[in-house]
C-alpha cells in the first residue's frame, strides 16, 4: 500500500534546486525520470555530490544506492566538481590514430595529473573523451565546452599556457 | 494540420525563397562550428545588411555538407564550394555571387569525393536549414507522412518498408519490414518507438550530423513507423555528447507540435503521437536494445537475455520498435517513392545507400552517402582521395569496437552486410577509420579491448572478466612480454567471449583481435618472438611530438 511521504525539501536555499524540481515535476515525480534529474542536477551544479543524490532519491522514492548506483554507471556523471577550465582530449578512432595518446601524454606531463583529475590549485581538470563525433578534424580537443580540431602538441601547450598562468 | 495546410505552407516558403535571387548556404554543423563557422556566417549577413541586398541575397545556415576536413564549408548560388573560408572572406564570396569566383577559397565538386556518392539520407544536408520546419517542408517534408496517413493502411506502409529491402542501419542488419511487422502483430495496451540515437562507436559521426543536418527527417520517420505499428508515444535516446544534436532536435519537436504534425489528432484522423527526448549518459552498451530500454526506464544500462525480444516486450513491458537514427531516416523517402525504387539501389541482399564517416589517415575526411556494394578501394583512394603523404596503406577498420580491421587483399571486396561479415568484420553503423603503415595492429587491436574493457557493463562474468584478461594479455605483446602461450590464451578467450556472453558487446569484443590476429598475424609474431614492433609504436611510452 503507497504510504503518504512528504516530499522532502531541498538541501538549501539555492534557487538551482527549482530546475531540478522542475524536471522531476515533468517526469509526473516517477521513478523512471531518475537520468533525467541527475542531468539537470549536474546542469546546474556542474557535478553530483551525495546531498543531490540523496534529495533526488527520497524525491524520486528510489533507493539511493540506485541513485548512486546509475550515477556511478554512466561515465557523463561526474561525482566531483570540476577545475575552472577543462581540457577534453577526444580518445576516438581516429584522433587516436592520428596521435591523440601523445597529446595526452604531453598534457599529463605538463600538468602532473592524469585524465579525470584536476590540478591542486584547481585551475585545469584533464578529461578524455570516447568519441566527440568530429573525426573530420582528428585530433580533437575541447577547450572549455569549445571543440578545436586539428591539434598539434605545441598548439595544446600553448592554449593551457594560457589558462595556468592566468 | 491537413494536406492542404501543408501545400499551403509548402507554397509560401517557396514563393519566399523566390524572391532570392542569390543564395549562400554556410554549414553550421558541429564540423564546421568547431572550426569558427558562426563567425563565417555573422560576417556575410552583416556584409549584405551593409550593402543593402538583404531582400534578394539569402544567408541561410545549413547541415553538413560531407567535406569536414575542409571546413568551413560555403556553397552559393552560383554553384560554388568554398573552403576553409574565413570570416573577412564574407565581402569577397558576396562580390563572386555575379562575377569570377574567388579561386583561392574554391573546393572542386566534380571530385569522385562528390560525384561518387548517391545522396538519400543526407538529400537535405546542406541545403536545408535544420532550424525551420517550413524549409524542410519546402523540401517535400512531411507529403509522406501525409500520404500515409490519407491514403495508406498501416499494413501498406510495411509492405512497401519490406519490399524496399531495408536493414536496420546500426550495424546488424536485421530488416526493418520484418520488425515493424513484429511489432505490429504485438498485442499491448501501450506500444512506443524509439529511436536509437546514442552513437557510441568511436570513429562515427552520422547520426549525429543526421540529426544535425535535418531532424525533420528522423521525425517524419519515427510517425510513420508509429502508424505502421501502433505506437503512441515515442522516445529519442540521443548521447548527452551532442549538444547541439539535442538543440536542433527540441527545436524540431517543438515546431512539429505547433504545426500539429506531432500530438494527437494528427492530420484530422485518429492517429497520434508524442515525442520526448531521453539524454544519454555515455555508455557504449546503451546502443544494445535491451540496455538502452532499461536506460530509458531510468536505471543502469544493463542489457538482459533475449527472447522475450523488445518487439513482444520492450519498454515498461510493452511492445517498442526500436530503429536506427539513419533507418528512420530512410523511411520518408520510401514511402514517397516506393519500396522497389529504393530496392534498385545496392546489392541483392543490402539494399540503398549507407552513409559512411570517412575518417583516419585519408586525404578526404567526412562524411560520405554511397550505395551499398561500392568497393573498398573506391571508398578509401577514389572518395578518399588516398592516403595522404605518400605512405602505404595498411588496413581498413569498419564496425569500431564490435568490426575488424581489412586489410588490402580486401580491397576489392564490395561494401555490404555479408562480405563484410564474411571477411571478419561487419557493416557497423558506418564508422570508416583509414589506418596507413604508422599503426601498430596489435595496439589497435589493444585498443578497441581496452574500450570493451570499459564499456563493459559487468552484469555476465564472460565478458567483464573476459576482456580484462584479453587486454592483460594484449598489453604484455605491446610491452613485447608475452609469450607464446599467452598467444594460444588470447584466441582461447576470443572464442569463449563470442561464444558465452550476453549480449553482443562481449560477444563481438573479440571481432578486432581475430580480425587482425588473421590478418596481421606476423605483427603478432614479431612482437612475442623477435620483440620489435614493426610500426615502432609499442614498446616505448607514446612519446614525441605532433604537428
Amino acid at each position: 500500500m503507497p504510504s503518504y511521504v512528504a516530499k522532502p525539501t531541498p538541501p538549501n536555499q539555492d534557487k538551482r534546486w527549482k530546475l531540478v524540481d522542475a524536471t522531476m515535476r515533468r517526469q509526473g515525480q516517477q521513478q523512471r525520470g531518475l537520468i533525467e534529474t541527475l542531468h539537470t542536477v549536474q546542469e546546474a551544479f556542474g557535478y553530483l555530490d551525495v546531498q543531490a543524490l540523496r534529495y533526488v532519491a527520497m524525491s524520486l522514492r528510489v533507493p539511493l544506492s540506485r541513485a548512486y548506483g546509475v550515477a556511478t554507471f554512466y561515465h557523463f556523471f561526474t561525482l566531483k566538481p570540476a577545475g575552472e577550465h577543462t581540457c577534453v582530449i577526444c580518445m576516438g578512432t581516429a584522433c587516436y590514430i592520428k596521435g591523440a595518446p601523445q597529446l595526452l601524454d604531453a598534457v599529463q606531463r605538463d600538468l602532473g595529473i592524469a585524465p579525470g583529475e584536476t590540478t591542486a590549485d584547481k585551475k585545469v581538470s584533464l578529461l578524455t573523451a570516447r568519441c566527440l563525433g568530429s573525426c573530420g578534424l582528428a585530433p580533437a580537443v575541447v577547450y572549455d565546452q569549445e571543440v578545436a580540431g586539428k591539434v598539434g602538441t605545441p598548439a595544446i601547450r600553448e592554449h593551457l599556457k594560457k589558462w595556468t598562468h592566468a | 494540420m491537413t494536406p492542404e495546410e501543408l501545400d499551403q505552407i509548402a507554397e509560401a516558403e517557396r514563393e519566399a525563397q523566390s524572391h532570392f535571387t542569390q543564395r549562400v548556404n554556410v554549414c553550421v554543423a558541429a564540423g564546421c562550428l568547431s572550426c569558427q563557422s558562426q563567425a563565417v556566417k555573422d560576417g556575410l549577413e552583416q556584409e549584405v545588411e551593409r550593402r543593402g541586398t538583404k531582400d534578394h541575397c539569402q544567408v541561410k545556415g545549413v547541415g553538413c555538407m560531407g567535406l569536414c576536413s575542409e571546413g568551413p564549408l560555403v556553397s552559393t548560388s552560383s554553384g560554388v564550394l568554398y573552403k576553409k573560408v574565413e570570416a573577412a572572406d564574407g565581402s569577397a564570396i558576396l562580390d563572386s555571387l555575379h562575377g569570377t569566383s574567388v579561386s583561392r577559397l574554391v573546393c572542386p565538386t566534380d571530385v569522385p569525393f562528390f560525384q561518387r556518392q548517391k545522396k538519400i539520407v543526407l538529400e537535405n544536408s546542406g541545403v536545408i536549414d535544420p532550424d525551420r520546419i517550413e524549409d524542410y517542408i519546402a523540401a517535400n517534408g512531411y507529403t509522406a507522412l501525409i500520404k500515409v496517413l490519407t491514403e495508406m493502411t498501416s499494413r501498406e506502409v510495411i509492405e512497401q518498408v519490406t519490399r524496399s529491402g531495408l536493414r536496420g542501419r546500426g550495424g546488424a542488419g536485421y530488416p526493418t519490414g520484418l520488425k515493424w511487422s513484429t511489432v505490429s502483430k504485438s498485442v499491448g495496451t501501450q506500444k512506443y518507438v524509439i529511436c536509437n540515437a546514442d552513437e557510441g562507436d568511436p570513429g562515427a559521426f552520422m547520426d549525429r550530423s543526421v540529426l544535425e543536418s535535418d531532424p525533420h527527417r528522423v521525425l517524419e520517420g519515427m510517425l510513420i513507423a508509429a502508424y505502421a505499428v501502433g505506437a503512441s508515444e515515442g522516445y529519442i535516446y540521443v548521447r548527452a555528447e551532442y549538444p547541439l544534436a539535442i538543440k536542433r532536435l527540441k527545436n524540431a519537436i517543438r515546431q512539429a507540435e505547433r504545426v500539429g504534425l506531432l500530438g494527437s489528432n494528427i492530420c484530422g484522423t485518429r492517429f497520434s503521437f508524442r515525442v520526448d527526448l531521453r539524454l544519454g549518459a555515455g555508455a557504449f552498451v546503451c546502443g544494445e536494445e535491451t540496455a538502452l530500454i532499461a536506460s530509458v526506464e531510468g536505471k543502469r544500462g544493463t542489457p538482459r537475455p533475449r527472447p522475450p525480444y523488445p518487439a513482444m516486450e520492450g519498454l515498461f513491458g510493452e511492445p517498442t520498435l526500436i530503429n536506427n537514427v539513419e533507418t528512420f531516416a530512410n523511411i520518408a523517402p520510401i514511402v514517397r517513392n516506393g519500396g522497389e525504387w529504393y530496392a534498385q539501389i545496392g546489392t541483392e541482399k543490402s539494399k540503398g545507400t549507407k552513409v559512411f564517416a570517412l575518417a583516419g589517415r585519408v586525404e578526404n575526411t567526412g562524411l560520405v552517402e554511397v550505395p551499398m556494394g561500392i568497393s573498398l578501394r573506391e571508398m578509401v583512394f577514389e572518395i578518399g582521395g588516398g592516403i595522404p603523404e605518400g605512405r602505404k596503406f595498411k588496413a581498413v577498420q569498419t564496425g569500431g569496437p564490435s568490426g575488424g580491421c581489412l586489410p588490402s587483399d580486401c580491397l576489392d571486396m564490395p561494401v555490404d552486410y555479408e562480405s563484410l561479415a564474411r571477411a571478419g568484420s561487419i557493416m557497423g553503423s558506418g564508422g570508416m577509420i583509414v589506418m596507413d603503415e604508422s599503426s601498430c595492429m596489435v595496439d589497435v587491436a589493444k585498443y578497441f579491448m581496452d574500450f570493451c574493457m570499459t564499456e563493459s557493463c559487468g552484469k555476465c562474468i564472460p565478458c567483464r572478466v573476459g576482456t580484462y584478461q584479453m587486454h592483460r594479455i594484449l598489453t604484455a605483446i605491446g610491452n613485447m612480454t608475452a609469450t607464446p602461450q599467452d598467444m594460444k590464451m588470447l584466441e582461447e578467450l576470443c572464442d569463449l567471449l563470442k561464444h558465452t556472453s550476453l549480449c553482443g558487446l562481449g560477444q563481438s569484443a573479440p571481432n578486432p583481435v581475430v580480425s587482425t590476429l588473421r590478418s596481421f598475424a606476423e605483427e603478432y609474431r614479431a612482437h612475442v618472438e623477435e620483440h620489435k614492433c614493426p610500426a615502432g609504436v609499442c614498446g616505448a611510452q607514446p612519446v614525441g611530438e605532433i604537428a
